[in-house]
């Protein structure tokens, strides 16, 4: 638990993920001699198949990144104006607390003059870092520094609430893969992919050095079970979802078949996932090249994009039952 | 050079006479030219040279498409890169041949009063180039025609004002670095990326270099408003670095790296506003194994639009600052 909630309290916007590769690096050496990390900071790992040359190659990826607020502006009363970076909902943020890398933190408020817009756009909006003045302000940020949501991490009747499950918590499933798998038939690469959440940026070079043979990536769903909410069938608690498609994905059925036969085999709780809006690194991932055999294995979590997700640790456990499965007999 | 740089005619798609410009100037000074499939050129020198260097300007301008040939002559259009408010009655230059022509819309005497304060949409424009039937204009030009406004250079003091700033003011900052320094890099001149960023994809791929730093034009944002917001970036205020813009989130070490070079040589920089806009580096960073990568600018008024102004002093600034910058990693200061 201590390491759930070491990764998604830890800083680590678009772009900004060092914090997050220091801490993954720390707890993966352990169980992997090779890692690197690559240009665009992505942190990929090799265990090459027990016993075995020119074995096929398997790439699981979780991205690191999270979204982030990134800063455009210091007015005269230094208040801070704000982008996103990443698919920020700016209503979602409001009077939220952020943190920037350098550790200053502040308040998301928003304009209330009558002509306002309702709902404000993010232009309404501005961070209040305690500054008196511009001057004051410049010296705690500057332009471009980003900033992320700050929040404790908890864990309530086994679910976990906390910011930046997406995708920190496909992490924490790949590092405990990597701790519990045993003999595994195929080449296997676990990439912690950075960008993400601005265009699929670092699952593109990634793959593109590995040249794999299959990809799994693990990453969040969202969920039809809260009150009212769009239909959708899948829900927090049911066990991993195994994805059928997304706005720019369709699992490859070889790989589709395999995961629904392994659940099935091995008992362990799944549901299938359609996903109306949104996608994952697999969405590159598997054009790469000469094209990749891909699936999504995704953590149903409520919320997404705000500073307080929800998800079910039964579902985390599903979803490394299910990549141990993977990692040990392949595809 | 500058001036006969931006009069030249080239839209995206059609940048062979920029291309031909550009390699008689750049012919003697480099080891090696190749041009590719797409039309980019890549001048090269100092073969064998490590870190490999990759700087990119596109060649390619902002225009418009000829769409369509009306019975009556008049030619419809689609543009690349404009918008309808900047470019009404502005005489432009249609084809290979070189016809020269007007965009036109409704006079104040034929357009009702309510009309008259509205702005017309691309598809109520067209373009006159004074024939009076589709047989006769087709003896001029044909659908698929590219145009580009007819607006001449001028220099005044620090001030330059003229077309296709965007980016030939990148094209010429890297010819100066060819000619006048002895860097050793390849300097890429790219095709169609106002369309998309098309050409810096091949080339990358191809180079696949080991830093690779875009050099761009980018718009002002001096326009007053009510709100207390400080603007930026401004012309005469130096080159302009990209922390993040819509397609890249540029390398934090060679972003360092410039400011601390601007900073021990006195050169001023300004930053560009995050998240908005895009140049080449947002493809050349994804290319292959993924490339580190950055975005230098030079700051000019009213892009994309047939006239723009920018400050021969920013132009001047950032060919220093990109010699030192890539003295610095030529020799050899630790960057990653």
């Amino acid at each position: 638990m201590e390491l759930i909630k070491h990764l998604t309290e830890i800083y680590g916007p678009s772009g900004r993920e060092d914090r997050v590769r220091m801490l993954i690096k720390s707890e993966i050496k352990k169980f992997c001699k090779n890692i690197r990390t690559d240009a665009l900071g992505n942190l990929i790992a090799h265990i090459p198949a027990s016993g075995k040359k020119n074995a096929k190659k398997l790439m699981f990826c979780a991205h690191m990144d999270e979204i982030g607020l990134i800063v455009k502006y210091i007015d005269k009363q230094g208040f801070l104006r704000f982008t996103s970076v990443g698919g920020i909902f700016p209503e979602k943020t409001l009077h939220q607390r952020i943190i920037f890398e350098n550790g200053v933190t502040g308040v998301i408020g928003v304009e209330t003059k009558p002509e306002t817009p309702k709902p404000p756009t993010i232009d309404n909006f501005y961070i209040d870092i305690g500054a008196d003045n511009q001057s004051q302000a410049q010296k705690m940020v500057q332009i471009g520094d980003i900033a992320s949501f700050y929040q404790q991490t908890e864990i309530i009747n086994n679910k976990i609430f906390s910011k930046a499950l997406d995708d920190r918590i496909g992490c924490y499933c790949l590092i405990e893969t990597m701790k519990r798998f045993k003999r595994n038939s195929l080449d296997l690469y676990f990439v912690f992919s950075t960008q993400e959440e601005v265009g699929l940026r670092g699952a593109r070079t990634s793959a593109f050095s590995i040249n794999p043979d299959y990809a799994i990536a693990v990453d969040v769903t969202g969920t039809g079970d809260t009150p009212e909410s769009p239909q959708m069938a899948v829900s927090i608690g049911k066990g991993v979802a195994i994805k059928i498609k997304d706005s720019a994905f369709i699992t490859s059925t070889i790989i589709k078949d395999k995961l629904i036969a392994y659940a099935q085999n091995f008992k362990i709780p799944y549901q299938l996932e359609i996903l109306e809006r949104g996608t994952t690194d697999a969405a590159i991932i598997q054009l790469i090249k000469e094209g990749v055999l891909s699936g999504v294995l995704s953590i149903p979590t409520r919320y997404i994009h705000s500073p307080n997700e929800v998800c079910d640790l039964n579902d985390v456990s599903a979803t490394i039952k299910l990549l141990q499965v993977c990692a040990e007999k392949g595809f | 050079m500058l001036k006969e740089l931006c009069e030249i005619s080239g839209v995206s798609g059609d940048e062979d006479k920029v291309r031909l410009f550009i390699k008689e100037k750049l012919y003697n000074y480099v080891d090696d030219l190749t041009e590719d499939a797409y039309g980019n050129l890549i001048v090269h020198r100092g073969k064998g040279k490590k870190p490999k260097i990759l700087l990119a300007a596109h060649m390619d301008e902002v225009g418009l498409m000829i769409t369509n040939i009306e019975k009556n002559g008049l030619l419809k259009f689609k543009t690349i890169g404009l918008r309808a408010q900047s470019i009404l009655a502005k005489r432009v230059i249609v084809g290979e041949k070189k016809i020269s022509g007007v965009i036109g819309h409704k006079p104040i005497h034929l357009s009702q009063p309510t009309e008259r304060n509205k702005l017309p949409e691309i598809k109520e424009l067209f373009i006159d180039i004074g024939t009076n039937s589709r047989e006769e204009a087709e003896g001029f030009v044909q659908i698929g025609d590219l145009a580009t406004f007819d607006t001449k250079f001028y220099k005044d003091g620090d001030h330059i004002s003229g077309k296709a700033f965007d980016n030939r003011l990148g094209c010429y900052v890297l010819m100066k670095l060819v000619q006048e320094t002895d860097l050793s890099a390849y300097f890429a001149f790219t095709v169609q990326e106002e369309l998309g960023l098309r050409g810096a994809k091949l080339v990358a791929y191809r180079i696949n270099p080991d830093i690779a730093i875009a050099v761009d034009t980018t718009g002002t944002n001096e326009l007053p408003e009510e709100k207390d917001i400080p603007k930026y970036p401004a012309l005469g205020n130096g080159p302009v670095l990209t922390i993040s813009d819509a397609t890249i989130i540029c390398d934090r070490k060679i972003i360092k790296l410039f400011e601390n070079t601007a900073k021990k040589h006195n050169i001023k920089y300004q930053y560009k506003q995050p998240m908005i806009g895009g140049t080449d580096a947002g493809v050349i960073h994804l290319a292959r194994e993924g490339i580190p990568s950055a975005v230098l600018s030079i700051p000019a008024r009213f892009i994309h639009s047939p006239l723009s102004i920018a400050s021969m002093e920013d132009i001047d600034n950032t060919i220093k600052l990109l010699t030192f910058t890539i003295e610095e990693i030529l020799r050899g200061v630790k960057w990653n």
